[in-house]
This record gives C-alpha cells, structure tokens and sequence, in this order.
C-alpha cells in the first residue's frame, strides 16, 4: 500500500485521459454503461459511455433506469451486471483433448494475458472480490484462470454517494466507502472527482496521467506537491478542503440512504440450527428454483464441468459453466437427486452463502450488495428471509 | 463393431418442423448417418422400411381416432421412443382446441365439415403410450437431437438440461425483462434449450421448451398479476405451444378461476 497522501481533484474530462493511459498501457477498459434499459458492465472507450445522467430505481423483484435531475456520472448503484464475469467468465475451456496418430493428446488452456482495467467498483464489489480471491485462490487449488485475470486486473473503484432500497452493505461492513482493494479510488463530486491513491500501480498509472494531463492543457497548471495553486475548475490539483467536504457530504448520503438491515451477531448458527423452520417451507413455494439469485450474486462461485465431444469422436473440450444450487440437476449425486424439492434448494443457498462460508473460507458469502432481491423475479428478500427465521426461532 | 441402431422418424399432428430440424442438422447428419441407420423417414426417403426400430422419434399429437390407434402400433414397434417437438410431447398448440368446441371449430373451419373426424382434444404421446424420453422444444433444437442420438448410439447420458431460461439468459448477460421493464416472462418456468433467444432480442420467453423442472408457475403467475398484467393477457402467454403441459395448464386455468385483476 502506497503512503496515503491527500487526494487529487480531477476536472470531469480529464477521465478520459485516464481511460486513454490504462488502454496505452494494454487495458481493455471496462465500467458501467447504459444497455438493455439497464446500467450493465462492458467495454468503454469513452467517457461518453459512461451513465452521465443516468441512475436506477431497485426494489424487490424492481429496476428501472431512470434520468437523474442532475448529469452525474456514477449516480447509481450496482446493477444486474458484476464484475465476476470478467474473473470468472460465464463459460470457459478447461482443456482440449485431439485425437491422433499416437493417441490422444491433451491440449491445456493457454495462459490468459487480458488485461481488464475495472472502472467504477463499489465497496460492496471489492468486498465480493475479496471474497473470490478467497475460494478461487487461497485454497488447496488454485483457479488458474481466475489467478491470470487477476493478477493483471486494475481497479479504480468508486465510493457510492447514493444506495438503492435493497443496499445493505453497512450491515455487512463492506461499505459503502472503500476502504482498500483498488488500485485508484474516486468519488465524485459537481465538478469532477477526488481520486485516492490505494497501490504502487495506482500510483505509477496516476502519475503518468498527470503528466498526460498536463501535456494535453498547455498553459494550465498542474500541481505536483501541496502547494494549491490552481486557479480553475480544469485543472488537476490536490482537492480542497471545500472539494473534501463536499466529497465528505456525498459519501455520508449514500450511508444515510441504506434502510436494509441484516443482523449478523447470530450469523454464523442461526440458520445451521434451524434446518426444520416452517421458513423454509414457505420460501420455498415462492421460489421459482430460476437461479437468478446465484447468477447475480457476486461471490457465488458454483459451475459444473462437462466434456463436450464433437460428432466425430476426435476432440473432446471440458467446459466450465456457471452452474447453481438451485438447479435440481446439481444436486445429482449416486444416482439420485440429494435435494429435490425448491425448499431445500432454497435452504442449501441461505445457510451456505451464510453460515457454512464462515467455516469454510472464514467469511460470510455476502457483502450486502441487494443484487439477489433486486433480479429475483418474485422479489424474495434475503434480509426478510433471515429475519423471518430469527423471529419465530423459540429462544 | 456392434450393429446400428435402427431409427423411425413418425409424425402425428403436427407442423414437422421437428423432423425438418434433423434434415437442418446439414453439418452432422452424414455423421449421424455413420452412427445409426435411418430405417424409416418419410421425410427424407420413400424407402420406408419395417420395424422393429431400436429408436422411434415421434413428432406430433394424438388428434383422431386412427392415430390413438397407430401410435400403439409405433410403441409396439420401437424399443425407445422419444417424443420430438412441443405436439408430441404437450399437445401443442393445438391442444387450443381442448378449452373450445370442438363440432362448433370443425363447423366454421372446414367447407365441409362432414368429411372431418377428429377427436375433442389434442393429447400428448405419453397420454397414450410409454414415452422414454421426452425432447422439448418449438421446435426442438437440432444440436440436443443430434447429442441424444449419438448418446443413444453411445450408450451414455445425453446432455439436455431442464434447468430454466433465465440461467441463459444471464450467461449471455441478458437484462431481466421482468425485473426492467415489468415484461411478463415464462423463461423462469421454461426449460432451457433455445439459449434464451426471445430475452436477448426484447421479448419476454413464450415458454417453447415447456415447463421446467419444477415448474413454479402458480408463483410466477402471481407475481405478474401483481405488476397488474391481466387475465386476458397472461392466459394466452400460458396458452400457446405448450398449453397442455399440466404446469402451464393448472396456471391458465387457475387464472380464469381467479377472473379479471380487479377483483384479484
Ligand atoms: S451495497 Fe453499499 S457499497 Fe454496494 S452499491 Fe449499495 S451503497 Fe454502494
Ligand atoms: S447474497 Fe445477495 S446481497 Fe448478498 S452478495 Fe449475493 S447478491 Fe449480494
Ligand atoms: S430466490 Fe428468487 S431468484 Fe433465487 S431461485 Fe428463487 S425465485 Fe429465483
Ligand atoms: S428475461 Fe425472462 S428468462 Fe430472462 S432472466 Fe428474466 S425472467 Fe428469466
């Protein structure tokens, strides 16, 4: 971590210097952008694609993009999109194995050299993050997909200034400010950004952006040590103590906004020790078993390994795909289905992501993000799940 | 090297557009042809020949009296018999017909109407014989065909998910019409199999792969009632290729039980 020093304020346009020095450095840039009525995550070469003026409604089972009344850039939360697409890429080749003369001869995957640059991660994504680099990386096996993507991976992250009615990543200590996990952190603010330095490489890409920056506006000034001298709005300064307070004020809306609650003191346990709730009963003849909730969770990790031949019987690919709990199919084991009924498919999610993550990777499986009430399409509410279980648990 | 299954290509009532789907299947079908021998196929050649088959693929739904007859005689005939398409393995959209009057469609459709003999109801194949496997689909999708025949020939599991559209859908990052933009949507009721076109191209799922497993229906409905979609609107999404599939079924007719919204 590089010696926290005081952020810099960048005037709005000056962004698109920053996208320009991440994809000269061999990035492929990715942030949000507005596609399919939606805020979704994809590849941007401009800061034009980014949501200025855009932001979204979230309830239960509820989105709807919306115009905000001002032009702000990152007025909004986290979408239907995460960012575990690009770490964990929905469908990937494990293998390839061809037949030949001599046999059959395995082809492993060849090393990944992408460079994804992620633009606009939120606390609760970075906690999601965390949390991945827990299962795929700090275990007995090692994901070597994951490792490659992630090692290369830069991160500029942005503190919420807003939270949606399904946020609750204050009870599950994520957010909404980021604390550490980025390489640049901003938060925005009317006239451009407060950009916080969280790496040795944030702090390399930042200075070669600066220096960029200064090329591009000859005759501006820009500092380069304490001494605030900039005398307009465009240029690239140490944020004053004006620019930190309003920085300050629009961080601590987006904490006044979160009304979701998820009490955790009894997690891990509760839910262990009530596997015959009526809850879970009841959860389960809502559930539609879509798998919804675990496609869009941004820590769940499951995905089922299949050999894929082609008609000719000489070549064999093994595919990765995001599977889920809540597919009757993956639950097949010693020829039969170990949980057939939704109920119990319901019930294997909650206490999992939970209860059992703690014993099995030392933290809770989430981070609070509200994606699984939001893109439920029966709206089933985690928080309320939880909730309903402690309250008619005899003490 | 053991002998060739044998496969029947049948039709009942329907469009064959199933059977067409294993004509389309252009770049596999020499290879299929190395893996099985194509006995019987009125679609594809006039030499038909007689069973016994080691597989029967069965298109279409059980409409007249003669075809509850022959579908008898097919079983009889085949070792495995695997329904094709949406016809044979719901009815189809022809079960239409088992809400309706039959005399009375017969009377207005036809010019003569003396010359038509048909039953009341279009049924699904397993309604009248043992069914092994039941392909989904309106129409079927040619590469789970082409893998069940290899996988027949083979002698292992075919690899044709029951798991719901949504999951393709956000494979290919598709944004939830239901969720978005309040769309009703079968896909969180439909097997998969088409790879979630219909989301990915703005419409909601009209469910042409049939229900999934399980098929929640009675929550789904619910839920679009309370975005206040209709009655009017939602029995006919329910009632279309797979009408008579029991989940789908129990739902429309639930729904007409349940009368307009505003008293809902
Ligand atoms: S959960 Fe917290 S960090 Fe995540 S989007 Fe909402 S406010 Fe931001
Ligand atoms: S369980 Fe839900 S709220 Fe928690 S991290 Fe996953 S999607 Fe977000
Ligand atoms: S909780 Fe909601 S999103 Fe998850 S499987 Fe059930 S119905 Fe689908
Ligand atoms: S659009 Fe339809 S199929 Fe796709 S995720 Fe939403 S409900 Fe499921």
């Amino acid at each position: 971590m590089a010696t926290p020093i005081s952020p810099l304020f960048i005037p709005k346009p000056h962004l698109q210097l920053l996208l320009n020095e991440l994809r000269h450095r061999g990035y492929s840039v990715v942030g949000p952008t507005v596609d399919q009525e939606a805020i979704v995550y994809g590849e941007i070469q401009s800061i034009e694609q980014l949501p200025q003026g855009w932001t979204d409604e979230q309830a239960p089972g509820h989105y709807r993009l919306k115009r905000r009344d001002d032009n702000a850039w990152f007025g909004f939360v986290v979408g239907p999109h995460s960012w575990k697409k690009y770490l964990f890429p929905p469908k990937t080749t494990l293998l390839t194995a061809e037949k030949t003369e001599s046999g059959w001869q395995f082809i492993p995957r060849s090393a990944d050299t992408t460079k994804f640059a992620l633009l606009g991660v939120r606390a609760c994504e970075l906690a999601a993050m965390r949390i991945q680099d827990q299962v795929f990386l700090n275990g007995p096996y090692q994901d070597p997909l994951y490792r490659e993507r992630r090692e290369h991976l830069f991160v500029i992250s942005v503190n919420c200034t807003q939270a949606a009615s399904t946020c609750f990543c204050t009870s599950m200590k994520t957010g909404p400010r980021c604390e550490n996990g980025f390489d640049l952190a901003l938060t925005e603010i009317d006239t451009g950004f407060l950009c916080e330095v969280g790496s040795e490489r944030g702090r390399e890409v930042l200075d070669a952006f600066v220096s960029l920056a200064r090329r591009a506006s000859e005759g501006s000034s820009v500092a380069s040590n304490s001494n605030n001298d900039c005398v307009t709005a465009n240029e690239i300064c140490f944020a004053t103590p004006e620019q930190l307070k309003s920085a300050e004020n629009a961080r601590q809306q987006a904490v006044d906004q979160i009304t979701r609650q998820m009490e955790t003191s009894d997690l891990p346990g509760l839910l262990l020790s009530n596997l015959d709730h009526p809850r879970w009963k009841e959860v389960g003849e809502r559930c539609l078993s879509c798998t919804n909730c675990t496609m869009v969770c941004p820590t769940c990790f499951c995905s089922s390994v299949t050999e894929v031949r082609d008609l000719n019987m000489d070549r064999v690919e093994r595919e990765r795909t995001w599977d889920s709990c809540f597919n009757p199919d993956f639950s097949y084991l010693g020829g039969s289905l170990v949980r057939n009924d939704t109920a119990s498919r319901y019930r294997q999610w909650l206490t999992h992501k939970l209860d059992g993550w703690h014993a099995q990777f030392g933290t809770s499986g989430c981070v609070g993000c509200g994606r699984c009430i939001t893109w439920c399409p029966v709206g089933i509410d985690i928080t309320e799940e939880v909730a309903a279980i402690r309250e008619e648990t005899s003490p | 090297m053991p002998r060739k299954p044998r496969l029947a290509v049948f039709k009942f009532a329907s469009c064959d557009g199933c059977q067409l789907s294993l004509l389309d299947a252009e770049d596999e079908l020499l290879a299929i042809c190395d893996r099985v021998e194509i006995a019987h196929f009125a679609e594809a050649s006039s030499d038909l020949q007689p069973g016994p088959y080691d597989v029967a693929l069965v298109e279409g739904s059980i409409t007249t009296h003669e075809d509850a007859e022959r579908i008898k005689r097919v079983r009889a005939d085949s070792k495995f018999l695997m329904t094709i398409g949406a016809c044979a393995t719901s009815g189809g959209i022809q079960s239409l017909r088992n809400w309706g009057q039959i005399d009375e469609w017969v009377q207005s459709v036809y010019p003569s109407p003396e010359f038509i003999r048909t039953l009341a109801t279009s049924t699904a194949i397993a309604d009248h014989v043992l069914v092994d496997f039941a392909l989904h689909g309106c129409p079927i999708n040619h590469h789970q065909l082409v893998d069940i025949l290899v996988a027949l020939a083979e002698g292992r599991n075919p690899r044709v998910p029951s798991h719901s559209v949504c999951l393709d859908c956000k494979h290919r990052g598709t944004v939830c019409h239901v969720v978005a933009r309040g769309i009703p949507c079968l896909g969180p009721v439909t097997q998969s199999g088409c790879g979630a076109i219909c989301p990915a191209y703005d419409r909601g799922c009209y469910g042409c792969f049939g229900p999934s497993q399980p098929a929640n229906t009675a929550s789904l409905v619910s839920q679009f009632r309370s975005h206040g979609h209709s009655t009017e609107k939602l029995v006919p999404l329910l009632r279309s290729f797979n009408a008579a599939a029991p989940e789908f079924q129990r739902a429309s007719e639930q729904l007409v039980i349940l009368g307009p919204n505003s008293e809902g």
